[in-house]
This record gives C-alpha cells, sequence and structure tokens, in this order.
C-alpha cells in the first residue's frame, strides 16, 4: 500500500431522500491497491450496487446526498462532473452490469456497441473501432467473433451477452473494472466459466477490480480480498484467506454457515435468523446487534470499533475488538 | 428482409378478401331497401323488379358479390344509384381531397406531437411533463367536430380570415396550390390534428420515460456516452412504437372524418360516406368503405415493414 491506492473510499456517506429518506452507505472506508481484486460481499439492500454506482456517479443527483470522499488513482470523483465525467467513466473505471440483457441496448449491434465507446475515448476511426471490437469478442472467446459483431443482443445466449458486455467494459482497458453481481443472472455452469474468464482477464491486464456479490462461494473463488458489507458499512475486510479461515464478525460467520456449498445433506442450515435493518435513520449502534447472538451492552451504546487483526485484516465489532487486545496482552 | 416482406404481402391477400366480403355484406345486413330510394312511389312490382334486375339485386348473394369483386379487380365498382356517375371516379376524386387533408393534419401533428412527448418524458414528473399530459389528454377529450365548430365561429365568423366552407373558393372541388385554396386547408386540418397530436405525444411520452428509466441507460452513462449520444440511443428505440403509433393515426385520418369534413363541408371520402348513407346509394357506399379499408390495410403494411426495417427484434419473430 505504498504506492496511490487505486481507490481510496473515505467516510463515505449516501442518502437517499423521497418519500422516506434511506441510509444507504454510512461512513464506508475502503481501499483498493492497482491490480487487486475486491470481493464485496452483502445481502441485498447492503449497500454494495450503490457503492459501484457513487464510484461512477450514476446515481440522479437529485434524490441523492453524497459525503465522504472518493478517489481513483487520486482524482477526487466528486470534483468531475460534464465532459470530465463522461471522460473518466468507461475510460478509467467502467463496469458490467448484472443482467446483460438488460445494459446492452436492444437496437443495436454489438460491434456498434463496443465501437462507440472506443471511438469516444480513443478518438479512433469506425473501421479502428470495429477492429478492436473484434480483438476484444475473440479475447472474450466468443465463438466466431466476426459474426457477433453484427449480432443484435437479443440473438445471442445469456452467457454469450456478458462476454460481450465484459468485451465491451474492457475495451478501453480500464484500470479499474465494477463487477455488480455479473453471474447471478446466469446459468451455474455458465457462471465458473465468466468467473474464471473475468480473473483471467484481470491478471491479463493488470486492472484492479471490485466484484460485487451476495454469494460468498462466488466471493471466495475469485477475489484476493473481500470485503463484507452490512447496513451500509463494512463489518469486516482482510485477504480471503483471513476472512475464510478466521472469520471474527460474527455476520461474516454467520454467511459462512448458512453457505451452501459444502453443507451436508439432510442437516439444517444455520440461518442467520432477522432482517438486515430499515435504514431510515442513520446507524447510532451495531446495525448487526439485533440479530447477533453475542450482543451485550457496549454493542447498543455506540458504534463499533474497528478492530485492527493484522494484514490488513479488521472488523468492525465489540467482541472482535476486545478479543484482538486480549491478544496483544497475552503476547 | 425480403424474405419478411414476401411473407407480410402474402398475409394481406386473405385480409384484403375478409374486408370486401364485411364491406359487402355490411350494407346488405342494413335495413331498408336501397331501391325505395330511387323509385317513385308508386313504382309498379315490374318496374321495381327491372330495376333489380339492371342493379343484379334479384340474384343470389354469392353470385352478386363474385360479380361485384370481379369488377373491382378491375376498378370497375360499379355506378353511383344517385348521380349516375361510376363510383370509382367518386371515390377517388374524394379520396384525393381526403388524402390532401390527412397529410396536412398529419404535417402539423406528428412534429408537435412526437416533440411534446419526448419533452414530458424527458423531464417526467415535472411541471412540463404535467403540462403536456394535460394539454394531450384535453386534445384526445374535446369533441373535434365542436372544437372545429369553435374554430368557424372564431376565425371565420368573428374574425374573418379563414374561410369555414369547401376545399377552395366558390365550393370547387378541384384543388389547386394556391393562396386561397391553402386557405380553406387551415381550419379543418388544425382541427383535425389535436386527436392525434394528443395521442401521439400521450404515447412517445410513456415510451420515452420507460426507455429512459431503463437499464441500458444507465449503462450507457457508464462506459461514458454523453448527453446526446444517450439520447440518439433513446430515439432510436423509441422509434418503432413511436413510427406503428403515428402509421395507425395516419390511416384514421386517411379514412377521413366523417364529421370533420361535414363541419366544413370538405369533399372527402368521409363525406362522400354520410351523403352514400343518407341516399342509400349502395353501389357508392361499397364502393367507398372498400377503398377506404383496402387503404388501411396498406398502412398497416407499410408501418409493419418500416418497424421491421429499423427494429432488428422484428425480423426474426
Amino acid at each position: 500500500m505504498s504506492a496511490t491506492p487505486l481507490v481510496d473510499f473515505d467516510h463515505l456517506k449516501v442518502r437517499f431522500k423521497g418519500d422516506r429518506t434511506v441510509h444507504a452507505i454510512n461512513g464506508l472506508t475502503l481501499s483498493l491497491g492497482q491490480g487487486e481484486m475486491l470481493g464485496l460481499l452483502g445481502e441485498s439492500g447492503s449497500g454494495k450496487s450503490v457503492t459501484l454506482k457513487t464510484l461512477l456517479r450514476l446515481l440522479p443527483p437529485k434524490r441523492t446526498e453524497i459525503e465522504g470522499s472518493i478517489r481513483v488513482n487520486g482524482t477526487d470523483i466528486m470534483s468531475l462532473s460534464g465532459r470530465k465525467l463522461s471522460a473518466f467513466r468507461g475510460s478509467q473505471v467502467s463496469m458490467i452490469f448484472q443482467e446483460p440483457a438488460l445494459a446492452l441496448d436492444p437496437v443495436y449491434t454489438i460491434g456498434d456497441q463496443i465501437a462507440e465507446t472506443v471511438m469516444r475515448h480513443k478518438g479512433i476511426s469506425k473501421t479502428a473501432a470495429m477492429d478492436v471490437a473484434l480483438d476484444m469478442l475473440t479475447r472474450v472467446r466468443i465463438p466466431s467473433p466476426e459474426r457477433r459483431l453484427k449480432a443484435y443482443p437479443h440473438e445471442m445466449s445469456g452467457g454469450m451477452r456478458q462476454r460481450a458486455m465484459i468485451a465491451l467494459a474492457l475495451s478501453c482497458r480500464p484500470k479499474l473494472l465494477l463487477a455488480d453481481e455479473p453471474t447471478t443472472a446466469l446459468d451455474a455452469t455458465v457462471q465458473i466459466q465468466i468467473l474464471l474468464l473475468l480473473r483471467e482477464l484481470q491478471k491479463e491486464f493488470g486492472m484492479g477490480v471490485i466484484f460485487v456479490t451476495h454469494d460468498i462461494g462466488v466471493a471466495v473463488e475469485v477475489s484476493d480480498r473481500i470485503a463484507v458489507m452490512y447496513a451500509g458499512n463494512l463489518v469486516e475486510t482482510g485477504t480471503t484467506r483471513d476472512v475464510i479461515k478466521n472469520p471474527r464478525h460474527p455476520y461474516t460467520r454467520g454467511l459462512l454457515a448458512a453457505n451452501l456449498h459444502g453443507a451436508v445433506k439432510g442437516a439444517r442450515l444455520d440461518a442467520i435468523p432477522g432482517s438486515p435493518p430499515a435504514l431510515e435513520t442513520p446507524p447510532t449502534a451495531c446495525s448487526f446487534a439485533p440479530r447477533c447472538a453475542h450482543v451485550r451492552p457496549a454493542c447498543l451504546a455506540g458504534l463499533p470499533p474497528v478492530a485492527d487483526l493484522g494484514n490488513g485484516h479488521t472488523a468492525a465489532c465489540v467482541l472482535a475488538a476486545e478479543h484482538a487486545s486480549q491478544e496483544l496482552k497475552s503476547a | 428482409m425480403f424474405a419478411y416482406l414476401v411473407r407480410r404481402l402474402i398475409y394481406v391477400l386473405p385480409v384484403a378478401i375478409g374486408v370486401s366480403i364485411i364491406c359487402f355484406l355490411l350494407v346488405h345486413i342494413a335495413p331498408g331497401d336501397p331501391l325505395t330510394a330511387i323509385m317513385p312511389v308508386d313504382a309498379t312490382q315490374e318496374e321495381q323488379a327491372a330495376m333489380r334486375a339492371a342493379y343484379g339485386l334479384d340474384k343470389p348473394l354469392p353470385v352478386q358479390y363474385a360479380i361485384w369483386v370481379g369488377k373491382a379487380v378491375t376498378g370497375d365498382l360499379g355506378k353511383s344509384i344517385a348521380t349516375g356517375r361510376p363510383v370509382a371516379d367518386e371515390v377517388f376524386a374524394a379520396v384525393k381531397n381526403s388524402l390532401l387533408l390527412a397529410f396536412t393534419a398529419s404535417v402539423i401533428a406528428f412534429p408537435i406531437g412526437l416533440f411534446l412527448g419526448f419533452v414530458a418524458g424527458y423531464f417526467r414528473d415535472t411541471l412540463i411533463d404535467r403540462a403536456v399530459t394535460a394539454f394531450a389528454i384535453t386534445g384526445v377529450s374535446v369533441p373535434n367536430y365542436w372544437l372545429g365548430i369553435v374554430l368557424v365561429i372564431i376565425f371565420s365568423v368573428t374574425l374573418g380570415w379563414l374561410p369555414s366552407m369547401g376545399a377552395g373558393p366558390g365550393g370547387s372541388g378541384a384543388w389547386a396550390w394556391d393562396f386561397a385554396h391553402i386557405k380553406h386547408l387551415i381550419l379543418p386540418s388544425v382541427t383535425l390534428a389535436v386527436v392525434p397530436i394528443g395521442i401521439v405525444a400521450r404515447t412517445v411520452r410513456a415510451l420515452v420515460g420507460d426507455i429512459f428509466s431503463m437499464d441500458f441507460v444507465q449503462a450507457l452513462q457508464a462506459k461514458g456516452m454523453r448527453p446526446l449520444d444517450v439520447l440518439r440511443h433513446v430515439i432510436r428505440n423509441a422509434a418503432p412504437t413511436a413510427l406503428s403509433v403515428m402509421g395507425l393515426q395516419l390511416g384514421y385520418l386517411l379514412g377521413g372524418s366523417i364529421l370533420i369534413e361535414t363541419v366544413f363541408n370538405w369533399p372527402g371520402s368521409g363525406f362522400l360516406l354520410s351523403n352514400a348513407i343518407f341516399q342509400r346509394d349502395l353501389p357508392l357506399l361499397q364502393g367507398t368503405i372498400l377503398v377506404l379499408a383496402l387503404f388501411f390495410v396498406t398502412m398497416n403494411l407499410i408501418v409493419d415493414v418500416a418497424q421491421a426495417a429499423i427494429d432488428p427484434r422484428i425480423k426474426r419473430s
């Protein structure tokens, strides 16, 4: 972490105004190194997608209030607007979406959609941009790529559409790729192909990736590091190995226990009881406390401390903090 | 694309045959004997039978239909009972006038409707949107013959700026592109344009609003497309549906508006139709309905083909 981090979230807060206010992100602090693949894990409504959309400034400005800062390679994202913002999107940071069927324009060919992105950012001719598009389709290993250039999204299968979406997102060689549940809408067999492809391209292009998922198995499969989100904030981060082998936040443990991978047939899955909070007011205590089996008065008294467990492993939990300090004493 | 065109053309045949049967039967189902309108009240049985035979009305219906269609295919729609002139001539003269009115109304209505709908859809749920929606609903809801009468009162009677009757000075049916004739065109075409403006504006508003809330618009922004590029994508997505709505509206307009043409005494197909009905002019009625129906079928064909040409999703299905 000596060089400028690729992405740096500093006390990010995102609020949606409207009939009722929703505090979607509550003081998120997170950074990502160059060429690192981060798995952002959490259940629906935990703020994963909002985090990504904030990074690209895709949230409707009228209904959204943002505090804190996001820097990509040192550039403050919040200071960008108009021409600079659109030049930043797609070239520095690009995104692949959950539903490629909905994220691709139905009435333009795949080739046109990739080429227009390349033309926009590289300022090259249509012919040259089409060559780039063909090269990208080859790289994502779409069968008979020449033909797919002229295909419309509805003429391709779900897996192929997601490959095309990846080709589009990577066509301008971004430093950072945001992947918003890119395999959720796909068949299980296709899922693993797409995951492997993403991992391979990430290494080849040396780009950073934030991979959002609710599936801990998927996160383990692809990420160097894992960040677990709950109620709009991080509860635990660390290398994939540390988080899986030694989860310190009760929520992370709950997620691991509720995982189907490796579950014994007939045995009852340990689901986490209760449901996430509504987030109509900003949290003043540990958001997970109402569902936590180990809750104690300190958890409800204030926001939990962020315990540093070494090697970049942190957990926002009273228990983890106590545990860490005891270990320090005994050492 | 060519295969689609051929297939779509073949589909037209059964529709055209069905339409011709319905046109033929409708007139026969309608109560009243067409002969009573032209025969003297004291005509004898023999005279009536002779007349019936002259018009072929004494033959069985299928035979009558076959004769009628056989002639219609060669462009002979029979002779008008009331005027004795060939129906084809009457119909085509009237259709020409209706076409003029319909196209003028479209030229007024479609750009305005598209523009209003697009702006309302883009600024959805704002004051602009509400103003456009209110205007569009008013346009669709106000009876246009009433609006026509009001416009006549204002612009012809009170202000005296525009003529209120006919398609040209002195009630002449012949159209010419001069100022005197164009003045006659203004009031009826504006009146006729009001409903399509409302319908096009409302459809396009909903369409554009929906498209803007679709995921791919956000994806376009995410890949760095500027607002004008995004707009281009949205328009391309909205085009097929907008086109089909306009095509249908043009179809309705081409059918001629009986009410508007009656209010303004416009010698178009609607006017002709209402005269044919009142005079029980059977051949004229059949001929006019047939020509109008075939117009509608052709219009649908053109819209479908045009839609397939710009919407890649249609070709395969």
